[in-house]
C-alpha cells in the first residue's frame, strides 16, 4: 500500500535502483517500506507494526523528556582481563564496535524525567557486540541502580542482549550477580524497577537483571528466553512449538506482566510508575 | 533419593591408590568403547596403579614381603600425580571435572554430614532430582545443604537429568534457603552442573526467571552461604545456586560463562576447538582466584578426587567447617555488606585511562 503510493510518487520507479538507506525490507511482513516513515513511527513498520531494533539514542528520545537527560559513566570502556583472542583480539573487537556504534560499550545509563518524574534509565545497545554484558555493562548498570537507590528514584532498564560476553569469561558471568545484588538493595529500599524486554533478550541478561523487574514489559514479538533456539533444537531434536520464546509466548506462560507497543511505551511506563512511586519531594511549586 | 544406601561399601581410605584399579580400568574401557579415551594424560598414573596392584596381589598369593617395592611405587605414584596435576591444561581439568567416577554431591553429603534429612519439592510444581536439598550437620554446624546431582548409574542420571536442573530445581533450592534463613541455618551449596537444562519445558516454566530470582535473593539471604564448586560450574545454571559469602573450588573443577564446546562453536565456529576455548576463558580455579571470584582453592589428593573420594571429602569438610566457623561469628549487617562487596568488586573496566578492578572500582564512584 505504502509502497504503491511511494512508487506513484516516483521516488524510485525502478526497484533495482532503490537508493541505499531510503528503503527498508520489513523482516515482519516482507514488504519494502519507506525508511523515513519507519523512523517517524518510532522504528516500527507502517504495514505490520514490526518493531525494528532501536538504537539507544533513539530509545532515550522516546522515553525521556527533552532537555532533561544526563548521562552517567559514559567514559567507561572494556579492559581485556583474559587477553582474549578468537578470530581477532578482544581489544580490536572493542575498538571496531566503538567505531561502528560511536559508543564505548553496550549500555547507556543516566537519569532524566519521564513525563516529569525523575528516573534512572539504562538502555542496552544491540549493535555493540550483540548487546553482550561484560564488566562495563555490569559496572554501569550497577552504578545506575546504586545511584538511583541513593536518590530514591525508580529504575528502568531497556534490555536487548545475546547474553554474557564470552571474551571476559567468568568476569562477565559474575556481572549477573553484581547487577542483581544492586537491584536487590534497590528493591529492599522499596523502590520500583521496570524491566523492558526488547528483541532479542537472552541468556545471561535474561537470567539476571532483565527478569527482576517489579513490572516486566516486553515489546511485541520480541525473542526472549534463556537458551538460544539452535541449542534447544540440538538438545531435544524435535520441532519447537509455534511462537516459542516470543513475547506473546512468555506472556501466556505467566512470566511477564504486559506487552506494550513502542508507540504506547512511554505513556504506559508513566502510568505504572504513578501507581508504584510517589517521589518524596513532589515539586509543589 | 540419590544418596548411597547405608551399608554400601565405600571407596577405600586415602592411603595411596584405591585397590579397585582393575575394576576401574575395565569400566573405563567399556564406558569409552568406540570413543577415544579423554583421559590419556592419566595413563602413566593408571599404569603405576596397575603395577602396584599386581605386586600387592603377588605378595598376598605367594606370601612374600614386597612392602618395600610397593612403598617405593606408591611414592613414585604420588610424585607422578603431583607432576601430572600441576601441569594440566584447562581443557584437561574440564575433562577431569566431568570424570564419571568423580564424587558427586550425594557422595560428599554422605561423607561430610553426620546425618542428612532430604527435603523435596518446590511446593508449586514438582521435585527436581538434579538439585538435592536437605538438612545436615557439618562439624558443629546444623546446615541446609544444597547440591547439584548428575546421577551415578543410567537410571539415576536420567532421573537427575544429567545434573541439568529445571526451574523447579532452582525454586526448590530457594524455598529451602528461605527455610534456612527463617531458622538461622547456614547454607552450603555444592555446584556440579553442565548448565541449566536447555529445553522447551524449562523455558515454558521460566528458567531465566528462576535463576535470576535465586541470584538476587541469595545476595540478600540473611544467613551465611558457603559455595563449593565440586565439578562442573556451568554458567547461569551454576550461579543459580552459586551466590554466597565464600566460594571454594576444587582444583580440578571449572566455573565458566559458557561450556568450552559452546564457546568454541560460537567464537571459533568449530566445536572441536574446545581446548583452545577452555584455555582462553580462564575457567580454572587459579585464574578465577586471581580475579577475586574464587576465595579458596581446595587441592585434590594424589590421583585426583575421582581416585580418593574420602580424602577429598575430608579436605572439603575441613574447609567448609573453617569457613562456617568464621562466617557464623559475623554480625548479620557485616556479613551482608561483605557479601555485597564481594560481587560489587568483580570485573575490570577502564575509566579515565585508568584500569579499575577490585576495591578501586567500587570506590571509584563513591
Amino acid at each position: 500500500m505504502v509502497l504503491d503510493r511511494l512508487r506513484r510518487g516516483a521516488v524510485a520507479k525502478d526497484p533495482k535502483k532503490i537508493p541505499d538507506g531510503l528503503w527498508l525490507k520489513c523482516p515482519g511482513c516482507g514488504k519494502t517500506v519507506f525508511k523515513k516513515l519507519v523512523e517517524e513511527r518510532q522504528d516500527t513498520c507502517p504495514e505490520c507494526n514490526y518493531h525494528y531494533t532501536m538504537s539507544s539514542v533513539r530509545r532515550i528520545e522516546l522515553l525521556i523528556d527533552s532537555g532533561t537527560w544526563k548521562e552517567w559513566d559514559a567514559g567507561l570502556s572494556a579492559a581485556d582481563p583474559l587477553t582474549f583472542t578468537d578470530s581477532k583480539p578482544y581489544p580490536k573487537r572493542i575498538a571496531e564496535s566503538q567505531l561502528k556504534t560511536g559508543m564505548n560499550d553496550a549500555v547507556v545509563c543516566g537519569t532524566g524525567a519521564l513525563n516529569g518524574m525523575a528516573v534512572g534509565l539504562g538502555v542496552m545497545e544491540f549493535a555493540f557486540i550483540g548487546g553482550s554484558m561484560g564488566s562495563v555493562v555490569g559496572e554501569k548498570l550497577t552504578r545506575l541502580v546504586e545511584r538511583s537507590t541513593a536518590a530514591r528514584m525508580p529504575v528502568i532498564i531497556v534490555s536487548t542482549s545475546g547474553g554474557a560476553r564470552m571474551q571476559e569469561g567468568a568476569l562477565s558471568l559474575m556481572q549477573m550477580a553484581k547487577t542483581s545484588a544492586a537491584l536487590g538493595r534497590h528493591k529492599e529500599a522499596g523502590l520500583p524497577y521496570l524491566s523492558i524486554l526488547t528483541n532479542p533478550t537472552m541468556a545471561g541478561v535474561m537470567a539476571s537483571f532483565a527478569s527482576l523487574g517489579d513490572i516486566i514489559i516486553a515489546e511485541p514479538k520480541a525473542l526472549i528466553g534463556f537458551t538460544g533456539l539452535r541449542v534447544i533444537k540440538e538438545t531435544i531434536k524435535q520441532e519447537l512449538p509455534e511462537g516459542f520464546q516470543t513475547s506473546e509466548f512468555i506472556l501466556q506462560h505467566g512470566q511477564i506482566d504486559l506487552i506494550v507497543t513502542r508507540q504506547d511505551l512511554r505513556g504506559e511506563l508513566a502510568r505504572v510508575l504513578s501507581y508504584l512511586h510517589r517521589p518524596r519531594s513532589t515539586a509543589a511549586a | 533419593m540419590c544418596l548411597a544406601k547405608a551399608g554400601q561399601p565405600r571407596p577405600q581410605p586415602s592411603t595411596g591408590p584405591a585397590p579397585r584399579a582393575a575394576h576401574w580400568l575395565t569400566w573405563m574401557a567399556t564406558y569409552h568403547a568406540g570413543v577415544s579415551n579423554p583421559f590419556t594424560f592419566l595413563d602413566p598414573l593408571v599404569a603405576l596403579e596397575a603395577k602396584i596392584q599386581e605386586l600387592e596381589q603377588l605378595a598376598q598369593s605367594r606370601g612374600v614381603d614386597l612392602s618395600v617395592e610397593v612403598a617405593s611405587l606408591r611414592q613414585k605414584w604420588a610424585e607422578e600425580s603431583d607432576r601430572t596435576f600441576a601441569g594440566l591444561t584447562a581443557w584437561q581439568r574440564v575433562q577431569l571435572s566431568r570424570h564419571p567416577q568423580r564424587p558427586q554431591a550425594s557422595d560428599y553429603i554422605d561423607r561430610i554430614a553426620q546425618e542428612f534429612v532430604p527435603l523435596a519439592g518446590d511446593r508449586v510444581f514438582g521435585d527436581d532430582a538434579a538439585i538435592i536439598t536437605g538438612l545436615g550437620r557439618i562439624g558443629a554446624h546444623a546446615c541446609l545443604i544444597i547440591g547439584q546431582q548428575k546421577g551415578k548409574d543410567i537410571h539415576e542420571r536420567k532421573r537427575c537429568n544429567f545434573g541439568m536442573p529445571h526451574p523447579e530445581g532452582y525454586r526448590k533450592a530457594l524455598e529451602k534457603m528461605r527455610l534456612a534463613e527463617r531458622f538461622h541455618l547456614p547454607v552450603v551449596c555444592l555446584i556440579n552442573t553442565p548448565g541449566a537444562f536447555p529445553g522447551v519445558e524449562a523455558e515454558e516454566r521460566g528458567q531465566s526467571l528462576a535463576i535470576a530470582v535465586n541470584i538476587r535473593d541469595m545476595s540478600l539471604l540473611r544467613t551465611p552461604i558457603v559455595v563449593a564448586v565440586i565439578g562442573e560450574g556451568g554458567s547461569g545454571g551454576a550461579l543459580g545456586i552459586g551466590v554466597g559469602d565464600r566460594m571454594l573450588m576444587l582444583q580440578n573443577s571449572y566455573f565458566s560463562v559458557i561450556s568450552p564446546e559452546g564457546c568454541a562453536a560460537i567464537l571459533w565456529k568449530d566445536g572441536a576447538k574446545r581446548d583452545i576455548a577452555a584455555a582462553s576463558m580462564g575457567l580454572t580455579a587459579d585464574i578465577l582466584s586471581r580475579h577475586g571470584i574464587v576465595d579458596e582453592i581446595l587441592p585434590e589428593p594424589p590421583g585426583g578426587a575421582h581416585r580418593q573420594g574420602d580424602a577429598m571429602a575430608a579436605i572439603l569438610q575441613a574447609a567448609l567447617v573453617r569457613n562456617l566457623d568464621a562466617l557464623t561469628k559475623l554480625p548479620m549487617a557485616e556479613l551482608l555488606d561483605r557479601r555485597y562487596a564481594k560481587y560489587r568488586t568483580i570485573g575490570q573496566v577502564i575509566e579515565g585511562g585508568e584500569l579499575l578492578t577490585g576495591a578501586r572500582m567500587a570506590a571509584a564512584h563513591g
